[in-house]
C-alpha cells in the first residue's frame, strides 16, 4: 500500500486516468468525485487547511507513474469542493483555497462541545489556548486555521453564545462563554 | 473565233501572264491540252493544243508554247464561269491514255464564257505532259471552292463577259512584279517597305475583323448566359411552388433541365430539394464502386480525404470537387449500396462498409485494453492500428467512440495520448480503499503489482 507520510493511498491513485481530466460526462463525474473524496480524507487527517494552486501539493503528484495534475485539472476539482460547500476561495485569481472537511457550522458546534467538555460554560479562553493549548491536544481542534476559528467564533458571537475580545496583541485574544 | 470565247490573257513581254489584283498562281502543268469533247458544231470552244497551264485562285490560264504553230497567245478560264468539276475516274482505258480532268463551264446565249449562263459546255483538261494529276485536282478543286475572286469586290468585267486585255485606270495595281498596266512594279527597297506596308495594313484589317468577331461572340455568351438564369429563375421557382411533384412529366423535364445547365456547366440549384441530378447519381455509384478495394485495403473504413485524392487520381481527367464527393456520398443513402459516409464526434468524415459494425470494434478493443501490458501501459492508437488492422487515425477514431461510450478512458501526459480500461465504474464511492476479489479492477491491480 502506498502511503503519502502517514496516509494510505488507494490503489487508484496509480491509475494513469486519474491525473488526466476526463471529457466524458458520466467518467468526469465519477472523477471529480473521487478526488473531492481524496482532497477530503487527506486534510483532515494530515491537518491540511490551506491549498494553493501553485504549491506543491502531494496530493497532485504521483512521481511512480508520472503523472500530475495540470493546473485546470487542481482547479476543477477544487471549484467542486467549493460548490458543495466544502471549501472555499481565498483570493479572486483563485490560487489559494481554504478546505472545510467541516463545514464552519460544525467547526461551531465542536466549540462548544470543547467548552463544555472542558468547564468552560462561563469561561474565558485564549485563542491560542484554543488552538494549541493541552486541552485541545488529541481534538480536532488542536492546530485549527486562525481564519476558520474566526468565522465558527463569529457564528456563535452572532448567537450569543460567546464574546470576543481583543487584548493588547493578537496572542491575547480570547473568547467569554456564556452558553 | 476563239478571241470572243474564251478571254484572252494578257502576256508581258517575256511571256509571263498578267495576274489580277490578289490573283496567285499555284499549279503549273505543261504539254497540256484544253478542249471540249462535246459536239463541236454547237458550240465553238478552241482547240488549245500544247500549251502551258496555270491553275490560280481566280482562273485557269492556258499559254501556248512558242514551238506549237496551231494556236498562239493565252486565254483564261475564269474560275467563277465553272459550275461543275468532274471527279476523275480511274479506269483500265485510263491508265493507258492521258489524264484527263473535265469540268462544265456556263456559257452566255451568244456563247460567250459567263458565270450566270443558262448554256454550258464540258471542257477537258488533257495532261500529255509530266505532271501530278492528282495534285492539281486537289488543287483546282480548292480554288474553285475558295472563290477568291469574291472576295475583291467588283472585279472588272467577269459578269458582262467582256475581256480582261484592259483593266480600267481604277484599279490597283496587282500583286507580284508586275503592274497592271504590264509595267515592272519597282522593286528593291521601295519595293519591299510597300511591300511591309501591305501586309502591315493587312495584319491590322484582319485583327480588326477578328476583334469584331470577338465583340460578337461575347454578346452572344451575354445572350447565353442570361438565358440560363432565366432558366435557373425558372426551376427554382418551379420547385418552390409546387411542393407535390405528383406531375412526373413536368419532374422529368425539370430533370432534363438540369442535365442539360450542368452540362453547360451550371450548377443546378434544386440538387437538394430534387431526387438529384443525373450527374450526381451516375458518380455515386461510381464511388460507391470504385471505393470497395480500398475499404478492404484498409480494413473496412477509410479517410473521407483519402477516398478523394484516390478517386480523383483514378479518373485521371475531370476530376470531382470536394462539394461533387459530399454529395455522391450524401445519395448513398437513396441506393442500395454497402457503403455509408460516417461523421465522427471529432468531425472527421470516413467512409464505412454497412457491414462494419461498431460493437465489434469495442469488442476488440476490450479485449486488447485487458491483456497484461496494456492494463500497466495502456494502447495508444498506433498500437490499436495494428490490432484492428485499420489506418492509426481511424483506430484513434475508434478509441475516442469507445471512451464516449465509456469504455476507456484517456491518459494525456509526456508519454502521449494513451487510453485505459475505464476503472471509475469500478471504484466504490463509499469505501476507495475496496477492491473487490473479482472484476476488472482486481485484475488491474494485480497487473500494476506483479513484478516487471
Amino acid at each position: 500500500m502506498q502511503k503519502l507520510g502517514e496516509f494510505k493511498l488507494p490503489h487508484f491513485f496509480n491509475y494513469p486516468p486519474y491525473f488526466t481530466l476526463q471529457p466524458v460526462r458520466d467518467t468526469r463525474e465519477k472523477q471529480v468525485q473521487l478526488w473531492k473524496d481524496l482532497i477530503l480524507d487527506y486534510c483532515r487527517t494530515q491537518k491540511v487547511f490551506v491549498i494553493g494552486l501553485e504549491e506543491e501539493f502531494p496530493l497532485f503528484s504521483n512521481p511512480i507513474i508520472g503523472r500530475s495534475l495540470t493546473h485546470e485539472a487542481r482547479e476543477a476539482f477544487l471549484s467542486a469542493l467549493v460548490a458543495d460547500g466544502r471549501a472555499e476561495w481565498m483570493d479572486k485569481g483563485h490560487r489559494k483555497c481554504l478546505i472545510l472537511w467541516h463545514r464552519i457550522q460544525e467547526w461551531a458546534e465542536i466549540l462548544v462541545q470543547f467548552a463544555r467538555d472542558n468547564g468552560l460554560e462561563d469561561g474565558v479562553v485564549t485563542m491560542e489556548e484554543i488552538r494549541f493549548g493541552t486541552e485541545s491536544q488529541g481534538t480536532e481542534l488542536q492546530g485549527i486555521d486562525q481564519t476558520i476559528l474566526n468565522r465558527a467564533l463569529k457564528i456563535l458571537e452572532q448567537k450569543g453564545k460567546l464574546v470576543v475580545f481583543k487584548g493588547t496583541s493578537t496572542d491575547d485574544e480570547g473568547v467569554k462563554f456564556s452558553l | 473565233m476563239s478571241g470572243n470565247f474564251l478571254p484572252p490573257v494578257q502576256l508581258t513581254a517575256s511571256g509571263r501572264p498578267v495576274l489580277q489584283r490578289n490573283e496567285i498562281e499555284c499549279f503549273y502543268l505543261s504539254s497540256v491540252d484544253l478542249i471540249s469533247e462535246d459536239e463541236p458544231t454547237t458550240i465553238p470552244f478552241p482547240n488549245l493544243k500544247s500549251g502551258l497551264l496555270i491553275l490560280t485562285s481566280h482562273r485557269l490560264l492556258w499559254i501556248s508554247d512558242s514551238s506549237s504553230s496551231e494556236i498562239t497567245g493565252a486565254f483564261a478560264v475564269p474560275l467563277a464561269a465553272i459550275s461543275h468539276i468532274f471527279s476523275h475516274k480511274k479506269s483500265i482505258k485510263s491508265m493507258f491514255a492521258s489524264p484527263r480532268i473535265r469540268f462544265q463551264l456556263s456559257l452566255t446565249p451568244d456563247g460567250r464564257v459567263s458565270g450566270h449562263g443558262l448554256r454550258s459546255v464540258v471542257a477537258t483538261i488533257v495532261l500529255r505532259g509530266k505532271g501530278d494529276c492528282d495534285a492539281f485536282l486537289t488543287k483546282f478543286w480548292e480554288n474553285w471552292r475558295a472563290r477568291a475572286w469574291e472576295d475583291d469586290g467588283p472585279a472588272p468585267g467577269s459578269s458582262s463577259g467582256s475581256g480582261f486585255s484592259s483593266n480600267s485606270g481604277s484599279a490597283p495595281a496587282s500583286s507580284g512584279i508586275y503592274s497592271s498596266d504590264g509595267t515592272v512594279r519597282m522593286v528593291g527597297v521601295a519595293g519591299i517597305l510597300r511591300k511591309e506596308q501591305e501586309m502591315w495594313e493587312s495584319t491590322d484589317k484582319s485583327l480588326q475583323d477578328a476583334f469584331q468577331d470577338l465583340n460578337a461572340l461575347m454578346s452572344k455568351a451575354k445572350e447565353m448566359v442570361m438565358l440560363a438564369e432565366k432558366m435557373r429563375q425558372k426551376l427554382l421557382s418551379g420547385s418552390t411552388s409546387q411542393t407535390n411533384a405528383s406531375n412526373d412529366e413536368e419532374m422529368g423535364t425539370k430533370e432534363e433541365m438540369q442535365d442539360w445547365l450542368l452540362s453547360v456547366g451550371i450548377i443546378s440549384p434544386v440538387t437538394k430539394e430534387s431526387a438529384g441530378a443525373m450527374y450526381h447519381q451516375q458518380l455515386s455509384r461510381q464511388l460507391a464502386d470504385f471505393v470497395k478495394v480500398p475499404l478492404e485495403r484498409a480494413g473496412g473504413i477509410v479517410n473521407l480525404i483519402d477516398i478523394y485524392c484516390l478517386f480523383n487520381r483514378a479518373r485521371g481527367t475531370e476530376l470531382i470537387s470536394p462539394d461533387d464527393l459530399l454529395q455522391a456520398c450524401s445519395l448513398w443513402e437513396k441506393f442500395d449500396v454497402p457503403v455509408v459516409l460516417r461523421k465522427f464526434d471529432s468531425g472527421v468524415m470516413v467512409i464505412q462498409n454497412k457491414s462494419h459494425s461498431d460493437e465489434e470494434v469495442f469488442t476488440k478493443i476490450k479485449v486488447l485494453v485487458m491483456k497484461p501490458d496494456t492494463l500497466r501501459a495502456g494502447i495508444s492508437a498506433s498500437d490499436a492500428a495494428r490490432t484492428l488492422g485499420v489506418a492509426p487515425a481511424m483506430a484513434k477514431e475508434h478509441l475516442l467512440s469507445a471512451e464516449s461510450k465509456g469504455l476507456l478512458c484517456r491518459d494525456i501526459s509526456a508519454d502521449g495520448f494513451r487510453f485505459y480500461i475505464n476503472l471509475f465504474t469500478e471504484i466504490d464511492r463509499d469505501d476507495l480503499h475496496l477492491v473487490k476479489d473479482h472484476g476488472i479492477y482486481a485484475t488491474w491491480v494485480r497487473a500494476n503489482h506483479a513484478p516487471q
